[in-house]
């Protein structure tokens, strides 16, 4: 599964900034990035090129950093891509704990996710012609 | 009761002949009470007993309070160690007429009997408090400190009944309604915790009065925390009183072993009670008067709960020189410190390592933390700062919020303080070689 970096940031002036600069640094790339917030937290989840140096980078400069496995799913750029999908783990009773997107291409979009169960994944994936991705695919 | 008006006021006491006796003639009532004291705890504690056979100090060897010095020390871990009634000197079935405790947040709590005379001394103190503010037995007395096992509200109580003022028992809480009756029933007297008072205070302005204006109040005595000079002054001007500090702690009474009189500088002690030592902490001598020091009561008239030597941890000095009230009765200072490093969070006592234990039981935070203390509406803000050890899964937002619910439900269960609970960063809390510190206090107290 592919590795997503999760990293646990105060709210507090620049501190993003500076995460970014710690992997720059360690000469990373990130692929994409989501924030989300708290009143007096966020959390920052990556995906990057080099996931376990990234982690060793950021828990060297300090901060609380996990290696956490998500599901990444490749559909359609299309009205109802992501719906037909979700409904489909809604009907098989699989929570997501959070997604978010990031555009592929010109026609295609990429959903990370995590659930708290992994089994029945594939098989919709397959059923609706979308393509589970793994590590080397991102 | 007139409002008093500067120059015009005419000193009160309650009971005059003790307030201002003699100094030789205090030492002498005093030296006579220790040792009947020491003979009380020697005869029916075996603690004392124990104690004082140790250091081979026998109770005819205490002949007058020039003696006290030979006596052992009490500390708050003997009294802890004595849970619930082994320094009682009469048996609990008998003639004790009440019980006290202290908030016991720490291991035991430690526990206090009264027997009838012991609750009218207590009474009597406190009396005199409301004549060191130019109360008397037709003020009426607005009680707003907690009733209960905190020796506050009862403390106050037992002052009114036996000044023979109007007692007003409103416990803490429902603040809207003690304004109302403040203003309704025309209260006198406001007996609360600092904090407590000005929030009563913005309370009636918030609800639409000008409490000097409105309310008959002319005096507050107030205690059981610290509180600055600001603080004061902003409680005079907004409820339009004069407000005093009472000191008290439950080990050796409750408020009223001391209280400032309208001079408002530094608390008489009932010394016709309570013998004052100030000693240096660590060599355990006196300091001279003015010095600061670690405050030591001995109880000279207690039948229940008599203490030889309470080192109470509190750091004052004695004030020299005499007071302009014509009390003769010596003053301590307000305490400006602890020799240890409790805190007092809205009334309540806690210990920064209480923090530590209660964490040390969630595998998910590492035992680095840190207390920051704030005052918002004049009332105690407790945020605790921890962070996660490596392998807490904090991917899941919901089991950080989780983690935070469930150490403040903790420390609301076994310190009765509500705690805001932070995930920090590990950079956020302060790595120390030595002794780290732990606690920021804000509250400018």
């Amino acid at each position: 599964m592919p590795h997503q970096v999760t990293v646990f940031l105060e709210n507090e002036k620049g501190r993003l900034a500076s995460m970014c600069r710690t992997l720059a640094d360690a000469n990373i790339n990130m692929n994409a990035l989501t924030v989300a917030d708290t009143a007096s937290y966020g959390v920052a989840r990556l995906l990057v090129d080099q996931p376990e140096q990234a982690c060793e980078a950021l828990s060297k400069a300090g901060y609380r950093v996990r290696l956490v496995d998500v599901s990444a799913v490749e559909i359609p750029n299309v009205p109802g891509g992501l719906a037909v999908l979700l409904e489909a783990f809604d009907d098989a009773g699989l929570n997501l704990e959070y997604a978010y997107c990031f555009g592929s291409g010109e026609d295609k979009v990429v959903v990370i996710f995590r659930t708290e169960v992994v089994e029945g994944i594939a098989g919709i994936v397959d059923r609706l012609g979308y393509r589970l991705l793994k590590s080397n695919d991102l | 009761m007139q409002k008093p008006t500067p120059g015009a006021y005419q000193e009160r006491f309650y009971q005059k002949e003790l307030e201002t006796m003699d100094r030789e003639a205090l030492l002498a009532l005093q030296g006579g009470c220790l040792v009947a004291t020491v003979a009380n705890c020697y005869a029916n504690i075996p603690f004392y007993r124990q104690a004082m056979d140790a250091i081979g100090v026998l109770p005819g060897d205490i002949k007058s309070i020039e003696d006290l010095h030979r006596l052992p020390f009490t500390t708050k871990q003997d009294m802890r160690n004595a849970y619930p009634f082994d320094l009682f000197a009469i048996n609990v079935k008998h003639e004790v007429q009440r019980l006290h405790a202290s908030s016991g947040t720490t291991g035991n709590a430690t526990v206090c009997g009264y027997t009838q005379n012991d609750i009218d001394n207590w009474g009597d103190c406190f009396a005199r408090s409301i004549a060191q503010v130019g109360g008397g037995s037709e003020s009426i007395l607005q009680i707003a400190y907690g009733y209960g096992l905190f020796t506050g509200g009862l403390g106050a109580h037992e002052g009114g009944i036996r000044m023979g003022a109007t007692i007003l028992p409103m416990s803490s809480g429902n603040t809207r309604r003690q304004v109302q009756m403040m203003k309704d029933f025309s209260s006198d007297i406001l007996a609360c915790t600092p904090s407590y008072a000005l929030l009563i205070a913005d309370t009636a302005i918030e609800m639409g009065f000008d409490p000097p204006k409105d309310f008959n109040l002319s005096a507050a005595i107030l205690g059981a925390e610290p509180w600055s000079q600001g603080m004061r002054q902003e409680i005079e001007e907004k409820l339009g009183v004069v407000a005093v500090d009472i000191y008290g702690l439950s080990e050796v009474m409750g408020p009223g072993v001391s209280c400032e009189c309208r001079a408002q500088n530094g608390l008489h002690v009932a010394e016709d009670h309570f013998v004052i030592e100030i000693l240096n902490p660590e060599t355990l001598k006196p300091v001279p008067d003015g010095e600061l020091g670690e405050v030591v009561f001995t109880t000279l008239t207690k039948e229940c709960s008599p203490l030889l030597r309470y080192r109470t941890r509190d750091i004052s000095r004695i004030i020299p020189g005499e007071c302009s009230c014509g009390r003769t009765l010596r003053r301590m200072d307000r305490v400006s410190g602890r020799t240890d490093d409790m805190l007092i969070i809205r009334g309540v006592n806690v210990f920064p390592s209480q923090f530590q234990q209660a964490i040390a039981d969630f595998a998910e935070v590492t035992n680095h933390y840190e207390i920051i203390l704030t005052r918002k509406d004049q009332l105690d803000m407790v945020e605790l700062k921890v962070e996660t050890v490596p392998e807490f899964d904090f991917d899941e937002i919901r089991k950080i919020e989780s983690l935070q619910q469930r150490i403040a439900g903790e420390l609301k269960s076994s310190l009765q303080v509500n705690v805001r609970v932070s995930v920090v960063e590990p950079k956020s809390i302060e790595r120390s070689m030595g002794k780290a510190r732990r606690v920021i206090d804000m509250r400018q107290l």
